[in-house]
Formats: C-alpha cells, structure tokens, sequence
C-alpha cells in the first residue's frame, strides 16, 4: 500500500528530475496567474496553481482520484506566465498525465491514440509503409533516402499528419514544391520515420516516446545529411529540444526558419501576387515554446500582395488551436466537458481581425481550424492556410 | 453416408431467423451438386409451425420442454446422436450466437470436419467463405466425409429459401436431457426504444463519423426533414451516444427501408449485412474508398457537416 | 477460482492483406499479426473477475510473433502467470483444431475452473478455438458473452443475441465462455509499465509435442472479393450533392 506521503515524494522528485529547472516548484508563489491564463483552467477541478497546492498540503491523492487534467492542451501559456519560472508544462502538467496514465486513467480515445502510435508509428493507426504514399503526384520526385541510397543537405522530416491526413497533405505537397523551386537537395524518411512523440510525451506516455524517439535516432543514423527541417512544430520541439537527452543530437531547423534564411533566393520566385488580408496564427510549440515569432511572418510579407494584419492575441499570448498534449486525441472528451473548442475561439477572433485569410504553420491546426470554421456562423468567409500553401501559390 | 444436406433451423422466440431460409436456399444450391435432397432439423417445443413456410424435402423435427429455449448443452446433445445416426452429406448451422455455439463442439465430439463463414457454394459443391473481415474469400474442398458448414448472409436471398408448401414433419425422439450443465436463467429485453428502426421506410444513420454526441442533432433534423428516423453503427452506440435500440448491425437489428442513408459509416462485414436487403442505400462519407461505397446505390465522398444545412433546406424546400 | 485466458494472434488488418504465389493462402511477408480483439476482451473480462472476486489469472498464448508482448502486458495488467506455449508453430498451417488441441493438454495441468477466449477470430476457417477447446477439455460451452458473474462454484454468463437481446446463462464449472465483450473495453498499459513488467516476470514456457494438425480445411484457392457494381458517385459541391440527393429522393419515391 503506498502512502500519500511516498507518492508526493516521489511526484516531486519525478518533476525535480524530469525537468531542467524542476526545482523551481518549490517556490510557487500561488499568485494564480498559471491557472488564471489557462484556457480551460476555469474547468479543472485542479488548474496549475491548485495541483501545486494539493501537493503541498499532502493530498495528492484527490487529485489523482480527478480527470480534468486531461483539459490541458500543453499551450505553454501557464510557463510563459510563471513568475516563478517553474516549468509548469513540461514538468508539473506532464507528470501529473503520466501519474494518471500510470494508473490506468485515461480517456479512451486517448488510448487508441497512443496504442496506434506505439504499434504503427502514428497515432491514426495509418499503415508504415503508406507513410511517403503523398508523394505520389510530385514533380520532380522526392527523394526517400532508403530508396536513394545517398547523402542529402537536407532530410525533411515531414509528421504524422502532413503524411496521412489528406487536408495536410496539400501543405505538404506545396512545401515540397517550394523547396523544389529552390533547388533544394532533400529527402525524407518515408516508411522509416516514426512520429516524433512529443505530444505522446506531453500527454504523459514517457516510455512510448522514449520508443518513438529511439526509433527515430536509428533511422537518422542510418543515413548522410546536414540538418533537419521539420512541417511540425511538435517535431521541432522535440528533435531540438528533447532528443538530445537521449543521445539524439542533430542541427534542427522549423521549415519557416529554413526558408526565410533563404529570403534572398526565395523572393525572386514569388511572383504571382495573393491579394489578401492574412492574419497568421502563432502555433504554441514555434512561438510560445521556442521563440520564433517574426521568421513566418517575414515569410508572409514577402509575398506581393499581401497584407499582415494581427489577431487580438498574438505572439506570446497567443491562443492555442487545442491539438497539443494530446488534444489532437482528446475531441470528444474535451467537448463533452467544455461544448466549446479552442479553435473556434481563435478562428472568431481572426474574423474580428478583417483578415481574408488564417495562416498556420503547424498541421494540427490546417484541420481544427477548417472544422471551426464550418460551424461558426459566418465562418465559410475565412479561408485557412499553411504558409507553405501560400508561398507555392506565389510560386506559381 | 447419404447425400441430404441438413439445416439446423436457427429460432428464437417463436421466430424463424432470416439465415435460416438463407441456409435452405444454399443447401439446395449444393444438392445440385451432390444430389440428396434439402432437410430442415428443427429443435423446440411446439414450433413445428415454423416451418409451413420452409423449403425443404422433409423436416427433422425434435420436440422436448427443455429445448423450448437455447442452450447450448441441450442442442448440442439433440444433434449429436441425429448426426451420428443418420450421417448427412453436410449440416448447416447459421454463424450466430446459436449455430456457433453449437458447430464446433459438434465437430470435435464427432471428429467430423467443420467449414465456418459459408457464404455460397461453387458450381462445383465448393463452400466459399469469407474471412478477414470481409477482405478475403476462400473457396475450399467439400471433405469425403459428413461435413458440418456454418453460414453467413449474402449469397442467397431469404425468400429462395421458401415455400408456399409446408414440408412433412417426421418427429425424432429426443434423447436424454437431463444433467445438462448450462441452463437458461433468464432473458433480458433490450431498452424500449421510443422508435422501431426495423419498422422505419427511412432511415438516416451515423456512424463513426458523427464525430460526439451533440452532431447526432443534426442526423435527427434531417431525419425529421425527410419523415424517416436515426439509427447507429455499433461505435455510436458503444460510446452511448445511442441507444442498443436503435444500433443497425449483426448484434442489432436488420433493417430494410426504402432508403438508407449512412452519414460516416465505413460499412464494415458487420454493418452491410444488416442492411443488404434495403431498397436503396445512399452513402456520405470522406473516404471513397470505405467499404459502404461498394453496397451503396449512390454515393458521395463529402463532408457530412457540409452538407448538412444545405440538404435540410433543400428537403425542406422540395416538400414546401 | 483459477481463471485461464486463451489468446492467439492474427493477422493486421491495417496493413494490405495479399495472396501468396500458391494462392491458396495469405502472403505472409509483410502480415502483421496483432492480438485477436476478442481475446484481448477475454483477457480483460479475466482481470475484471480477479478484481473483483480475487481469482487467480493465468494467460497463455502461442509462440508466435508478438505472443511477448502480450503476455507481458497480460502481467502489467494483473495476470499472475504467463505462459507461451512452445511449438514449431511458425511456418506451419496451425488450423483451430491443432490450436485447441494443444491448448488442451496444457490446461488439463493448469485445473483452470473458468476458460475465457474470443468468440471468434477473423482468421477463423475451421470453426473458433473456444468451443473446439471445450469439446477436447470435455467442458460446456456459452459464446458470445458480453458479461460474467461468478457465484460459488457457478458462473452466470450475459450472452448476446441479434437486436440487442440478452440471456442470462448459468454455467457449471469448470466451463469454458466466448467473450463477444468485456464489462469493459481493454485497458491501457503505461509502456513504462509493460517495461518494468518485462523485467520483473518470466514467461514461463510449457514445449508442446509435435502439435496434432488434423482438422484442416483444404483450400482450393483463396481470392480478393469483386468489388460489386460500386455506388454511382456524385460529384460537385455540398450545393450540387445536395441537389442531386433531393432529385433521387424524389426518384424513389421518398419526397
């Protein structure tokens, strides 16, 4: 029978130990702003700063016994606002998830989520060996390195949703046709790449991502290229950020900070003109987590005929489209509890912004932002876009 | 050995299951074959009514109290010794929660060699199957030896399996069947649904798809539109978005209206044959290549929440 | 109670499912083979039943590719012995029959009171494991069972009929059951879990004689299904689908 007492302990020292900085959970001020700025903290039984305090008076139990921690999205917000610069996402949130998981708590679709990803290498339970079937239709060929057999300057690594979802996959393609129309030498993994775990990891699954990751590292060893780019955010964040705790190092870039190094090249290709009002969207794991901010909307500028006008949140307190931590699996679940979805919040409020068009650059929102527009009212006016999209649409 | 394929009358509750007139109308298909005529082995208590309307050459019924209800010991038992006896070509039982329980014992107490997922017999006498949730068929050898086959729809049509004149009636003497080991406690009825799906001409019907219970609203509207009502596949009902009375499916019920209209349903094994028998079926869903699309009359690889609106207005409108 | 759960794995599938040269048979090079669904149900139903009356749980499985894994999760979840059933099974045309039958002998050592199996397998040709099983085991039978409840010395077990019917079965013991359901689905193991149950159970491995493969069908030939006349597709926007729904509902009748 384990007391509460081994349990907080060992929760502390599992946050203490699974974060750089884990230390700074002992000095939470319980100043609120954590469980203030959430989007679903008003309906956490235990929003941030609650759980910190249900762990220091001793009655971690309760909160295990609860299951609104699965309302966290992993947005980052809470971290960006902690004066305490406690690592509330990917300590406190995520160990809490992985108490819960480790207790058999967790919602259904949640589950097939992360079986699918442990036994398929994706969390749709899509076929490995359909992974590069995208590829199909572009001109010329893309490279897959296990076909090719020799070194590239770039390998790509494309994601779980650019490869299966069919709406991501026309970001997709017009990424490929963009670093194609800039002579770029890259190829992709195809069937060898697993997803990169990070929402798996965030959604409390440590040793699925510790599968995933590992996976991955063997299939990058087995091949020659200078760097990486990623479609994903999520990807990025863990390839930078996570992979090298586990022997995983490699010179990572997102596909917008690629690109718009490449600014001098890429402009003269951009020639045909898209008249509109664009407002982009911060997706939480390129702004929030890691900082990048202006290089996308540089990208955007650079398009003739384009005019960047800002939602009412932007930048650091952005808001999240909902699909990070395991949101992406969590719909139905989440629905149930709230009956109102992020992604409508934030596609209301670029409506409100007069744009004509909302850029993205993550492919989880590309779908949740298309499924919000079609049952908000007035919606059908706003068209979604990657920014990929719109640079090939510039290319011509 | 004598060339008669038997069929085990799969009934419950006073009624003769669809599978069982199916299963005549297979078996006479493989007695062009084999020669032998088509025999009906009915188990019950007072049910030899069930088969007036049944196409067979003779019906082997064994009447008993205790096999007024299933039970898979009693069955079992009653077969055993009819079989062993009398030695038939081939014995049919339906795929179900009465014929499978029944089959595979049956085939390891008599050593006799055993087909499952039947479907339709060759030109030939070659049962053919289909397995691997529908992906793959099988079409095997008829062993030498009496052969016990379980079936499943869609090869042959109920109503080839009637007849407009009832079969003799020879009655079997039951054998001993006390000390049975599994007993019937009690039934329990499925939750009075306020609708009969099965009774509905038009059906609008949501599946995975749907996406969480609150969208189910708009099935209903277009349901209400059209004068029809909402039925589920069994992932809708599973999550208890519906209710069992209204889930479409084998562990469901059959249905048959003029119009069935799926809203993101895959249409798995499961699915399709329950409702083969509508008169036309119409599919939406996003991927065109979901097995509904090949059972459906018409299609449309389309979002269901784009059309939605748009489809309710027009119904609307046509009916003025 | 000592409860046994049966399981056998079968091919996935997720992947695409093709006929080999002989073409009489699944092309086996790229098949991957996963947990029989209802057998996972089975194996839950089992835990279920330790839960709540404290039975004794033993799991066993075939030696085939990914019987570990199973097995090991089995051990997370609560199962108090594993066991793999070592035979030359891969390469082999092991039919049910075989299968049940080398289940047989193992289970007469293990002096289970409760078997739980799947109802079915989708690879299922000559009949499903369970009920062969418990004809070899000289033990009743009830499939399709989507509840159990064990009551001294007797199980009453809820089986499913067709439009949502139940019957409440009582079983004498020892019995076998089909599992159509658990009382709940599968539940998910942490893979941290699974890894520590890696390191801290042994499988134990019971070698089978020669398996006995009497019972097998003789496939002539095994073949993709025609696609039938696919449906008429209609094309065009959610306005012109709309449209020409409301043409066809008018065709036959309906508006």
């Amino acid at each position: 029978m384990v007391t509460t007492e081994a349990v907080v302990h060992s929760f502390y020292d599992k946050v203490l130990a699974a974060t750089p900085h884990g230390e700074q959970l002992r000095v939470c001020l319980e100043c609120g702003n954590c469980s203030g700025i959430c989007p679903f903290g008003y309906l956490m039984t235990y929003p941030p700063s609650r759980l910190i305090a249900m762990l220091r008076a001793d009655r971690f139990n309760k909160v295990l016994e609860t299951d609104t921690v699965w309302m966290c999205v992993s947005c980052f917000a809470c971290t960006a606002v902690c004066p305490s610069k406690i690592p509330l996402t990917f300590g406190l949130m995520t160990s809490v998830k992985e108490e819960l998981l480790l207790a058999g708590n967790v919602p259904a679709e949640l589950q097939t989520a992360l079986a699918n990803s442990q036994r398929y290498g994706n969390p749709q339970g899509e076929s490995p060996r359909k992974r590069a079937d995208w590829v199909k239709d572009v001109n010329p060929q893309v490279t897959i390195m296990a076909q090719a057999r020799r070194p590239v300057d770039v390998l790509w690594f494309v994601g779980d949703y650019a490869s299966y979802h069919p709406r991501v996959q026309s970001a997709t393609k017009a990424l490929a046709r963009v670093l194609n129309a800039l002579g770029v030498d890259f190829g992709i993994l195809g069937p060898d790449e697993s997803s990169d775990g990070d929402s798996q990891r965030l959604a409390g699954e440590r040793g699925l991502f510790e599968i995933l990751a590992e996976k991955n590292g063997k299939a990058f060893s087995k091949y020659q290229f200078n760097k990486i780019i990623t479609t994903d955010p999520h990807a990025y964040n863990a390839i930078k950020n996570e992979y090298p705790q586990l022997g995983i190092s490699y010179p990572v870039q997102h596909y917008t900070e690629y690109l718009i190094e490449r600014l001098d090249q890429l402009k003269p290709l951009l020639k045909r003109e898209v008249k509109a009002k664009v407002t982009y969207h911060d997706p939480c794991y390129l702004g929030r987590a890691n900082g990048i901010f202006d290089q996308p909307r540089a990208l955007l500028e650079a398009i003739p005929g384009v005019e960047l006008v800002e939602m009412a949140h932007n930048h650091t307190n952005s808001l999240c489209c909902g699909g990070g931590g395991g949101g992406m699996w969590l719909d139905g679940f989440q629905w149930e509890k709230a009956h109102v979805r992020m992604s409508e919040w934030r596609v209301r409020e670029a409506m409100t912004s007069g744009a004509n068009i909302l850029a993205v650059a993550c492919p989880y929102e590309t779908p949740r932002f298309e499924d919000a527009v079609k049952s908000l009212n007035g919606g059908r006016q706003l068209i979604v876009k990657d920014i990929a999209e719109l640079l090939a649409e510039a290319i011509g | 050995m004598n060339q008669d394929i038997y069929v085990v009358i799969e009934h419950l509750r006073g009624q003769a299951a669809d599978i069982s007139y199916i299963m005549l109308a297979g078996a006479r298909a493989l007695t062009q074959k084999t020669g032998g005529e088509v025999v009906a082995v009915l188990l019950g208590h007072d049910v030899q009514s069930l088969a007036d309307n049944m196409a067979a050459g003779k019906v082997l019924y064994v009447d008993h109290p205790t096999l007024t209800e299933f039970t898979s010991d009693a069955y079992q038992k009653a077969l055993a010794g009819l079989i062993r006896e009398r030695e038939p070509r081939a014995v049919l039982f339906a795929s179900s929660s009465i014929g499978a329980d029944v089959s595979s014992v049956l085939s390891a107490r008599l050593n006799l060699p055993l087909i499952s997922s039947c479907q339709s017999f060759s030109a030939d006498g070659r049962p053919i199957s289909q397995i691997c949730g529908g992906k793959i068929m099988v079409e095997s050898d008829l062993p030498e030896a009496t052969t016990l086959l379980t079936m499943i729809p869609g090869g042959y049509k109920p109503e080839e399996g009637q007849s407009g004149r009832a079969p003799e009636i020879i009655k079997m003497e039951a054998p001993a069947l006390d000390d049975l080991r599994v007993t019937l406690k009690q039934y329990i009825e499925p939750e009075a649904g306020d609708v009969d799906i099965s009774k509905e001409p038009i059906l609008v019907s949501v599946g995975r798809g749907i996406q969480n219970q609150d969208n189910i609203t708009l099935a209903e509207e277009l349901a209400r539109a059209l004068g029809g009502a909402v039925s589920a596949s069994r992932p809708v009902v599973d999550q208890g978005w519906m209710s069992t009375s209204r889930l479409v499916g084998k562990s469901g019920k059959k249905v048959k209206p003029k119009v069935y209209i799926t809203l993101g349903i895959s249409g798995a094994p499961e699915h399709a044959e329950a409702i083969m028998d509508s008169e036309t079926i119409i599919a939406i869903n996003t991927d065109p290549a979901a097995p509904i699309f090949d059972i459906a009359r018409y299609g449309a690889a389309i979002d269901m929440f784009d059309l939605f609106d748009v489809l309710i207005a027009k119904v609307k409108e046509a009916k003025g | 109670m000592n409860i046994v759960a049966i399981f056998n794995l079968v091919p996935d599938l997720v992947e695409e499912l093709e006929i080999d040269q002989s073409g009489t048979a699944l092309n086996m090079d790229f098949l991957r083979l996963i947990i029989n669904e209802f057998d996972d149900h089975a194996i839950e139903q089992a835990i279920l039943l330790k839960e709540r009356s404290g039975a004794r749980v033993s799991v066993v499985g075939p030696s085939i590719d990914g019987a570990d894994d199973v097995l090991y999760t089995a051990a997370s979840k609560g199962a108090d012995q594993v066991i793999k059933l070592t035979a030359d099974f891969q390469g082999k045309k092991v039919n049910n029959h075989a299968m049940a039958r080398a289940f047989a002998s193992t289970l007469k050592e293990l002096q289970a009171d409760l078997i739980l199996t799947g109802v079915q397998a989708n690879t299922d040709l000559d009949g499903s494991i369970g009920p062969l099983l418990a004809e070899y085991l000289g033990m009743p039978y009830v499939g399709y069972v989507s509840g159990v409840n064990a009551v001294d010395g007797k199980v009453v077990a809820r089986k499913e009929y067709p439009g949502g019917l139940v019957a409440e079965m009582e079983i004498k013991l020892p019995a076998v059951l089909g599992i159509q359901a658990a009382e709940q689905p599968p539940r998910y193991v942490a893979v941290t879990k699974v890894r520590q149950a890696m390191k801290t159970t042994t499988i134990e491995e019971r070698l089978l004689a020669e398996p006995d493969l009497s019972g097998d069908v003789c496939i002539h030939r095994m073949f993709k299904p025609e696609v039938g006349t696919r449906a008429e597709m209609i094309e065009g926007s959610a306005d012109e689908v709309a449209a020409r729904l409301v043409g066809i509902f008018k065709e036959i009748g309906v508006l």
